[in-house]
């Protein structure tokens, strides 16, 4: 019997171990792939106050290391299904008096034939990783928030031609992330518009827009936001329009069982509001167990 | 561990009878840095090399790499399989069955 259980090694996730450590409980956290969760894909992180230009992976690194150092229990299991205080993975099942969700979020997937073969062979979900393949060659980016925003205006500076494609004629990115792609004289903005088919053969090379406009690229950058990794086990959960799960100070519906990080629905996700989330939903666990209300 | 090889290496250890992995990476893909202790785990048990991209970007570009880290598969000088981005040691271990 484990004091408290966290499912998902993400900054939030690893954060709620190490405050669930220092008030001397026993640890165990489950990953399915490895730790760091999203974070790892940042290759500096400016927005984390007094820890300038970190990178994402050292940042993960550090913390793990941490958690391991303070003897935190840590196993690579896909977790499938939560019953009471029973969490079952693929290989085991573990009891733990608290349960603590912080599995994250994912990128969204366009959801059309052919995307996860071309995936690597001509769509990408990360410019700053792939954009260097794509060097002097005509990209498209399908998104209207920052991330699509920045995206292209990264591989602009890369690539012959970038496309951006987006669903309606306003954008959710702000104003001078626009305006600074909207100066760019290689960017074309295609607005109103939505990708709805994919074309090639052992790779992407051609898209469709709105069943009719056919456009020849070597590569897509999709953008479109990202999806909770809420997985099988949200039975008796409440969750929001988008699939979050709803919360009252980290704790959910559940008593024993809690949630953090990007997986919850909130207003704002980032590293300071992951690491926050964390930190309180170890808390209010190690209260309740020494409280006995669980 | 598995071993960083170039173009030269690449051409004779991909001819191995056996199933031989290589990982095509670079040092500033967070991803590929994650994958890398998973690829040595599973070097443990079979061959796994390594092609840094930006050293080798001609052998790169003709597998067709356009997202890293990518995994790929070769028997007998042939591609067999491959996968694109991170996976877990279990992951990789099926596909190998």
């Amino acid at each position: 019997m484990y004091d408290i259980i966290i499912i998902g090694a993400g900054p939030s996730g690893m954060t709620a171990a190490l405050y669930a450590l220092r008030a001397n409980k026993k640890v165990l956290v489950l990953e399915a792939l490895t730790y760091g969760g999203q974070i790892i894909n940042t290759l500096r992180i400016d927005n984390y106050p007094a820890a300038p230009h970190i990178s994402g992976v050292d940042f993960a690194t550090n913390l793990y290391n941490q958690i391991m150092e303070m003897g935190c229990e840590f196993k690579f299991e896909k977790v499938v299904n939560i019953k009471d205080h029973t969490v079952i993975t693929n290989e085991n099942k573990y009891d733990g008096r608290a349960i603590i969700i912080a599995t994250g979020a994912t990128n969204k997937k366009l959801g059309l034939p052919l995307e996860d073969k071309f995936i690597g062979r001509g769509i990408s979900y990360c410019a700053t990783c792939d954009g260097n393949f794509y060097k002097g060659k005509v990209v498209a980016v399908n998104g209207g928030g920052n991330t699509a925003i920045e995206d292209a205006i990264y591989l602009s500076n890369i690539c012959s031609k970038v496309y951006l494609i987006h669903r309606r004629d306003e954008f959710r990115a702000s104003e001078v992330t626009v305006d600074e792609l909207k100066n760019k004289e290689n960017v074309e903005f295609i607005l109103n518009s939505q990708i709805t088919s994919l074309v090639g053969n052992d790779k992407l090379e051609k898209i469709i827009i709105n069943n009719d406009r056919e456009l020849v690229i070597d590569g897509l950058f999709v953008a479109i936001g990202q999806v909770p990794e809420t997985n099988n086990f949200t039975n008796g959960l409440n969750l929001d329009e988008s699939g979050y799960i709803v919360s009252d100070d980290m704790k959910t519906d559940i008593p024993g069982l809690y949630v953090c990080g990007d997986v919850r629905s909130k207003s704002l996700r980032q590293l300071t509001t992951a690491i926050s989330d964390g930190a309180i939903a170890a808390t209010c666990a190690i209260n309740d167990i020494n409280n006995k209300i669980i | 561990m598995s071993k960083k090889i170039d173009k030269k290496e690449f051409d004779e250890v991909i001819k191995s009878e056996k199933v031989v992995l290589v990982d095509f990476y670079a040092d500033w893909c967070g991803p590929c840095r994650m994958l890398g202790p998973i690829m040595d785990e599973i070097s443990k048990e079979h061959d796994v090399y390594k092609i840094n991209v930006d050293e080798e970007e001609e052998l790169a570009a003709s597998f067709g790499i356009m997202s890293i880290p990518c995994v790929v598969f070769f028997k007998e000088g042939k591609e067999v399989n491959r996968f694109v981005g991170l996976r877990s040691k279990t992951e990789i271990l099926d596909m190998l069955k």
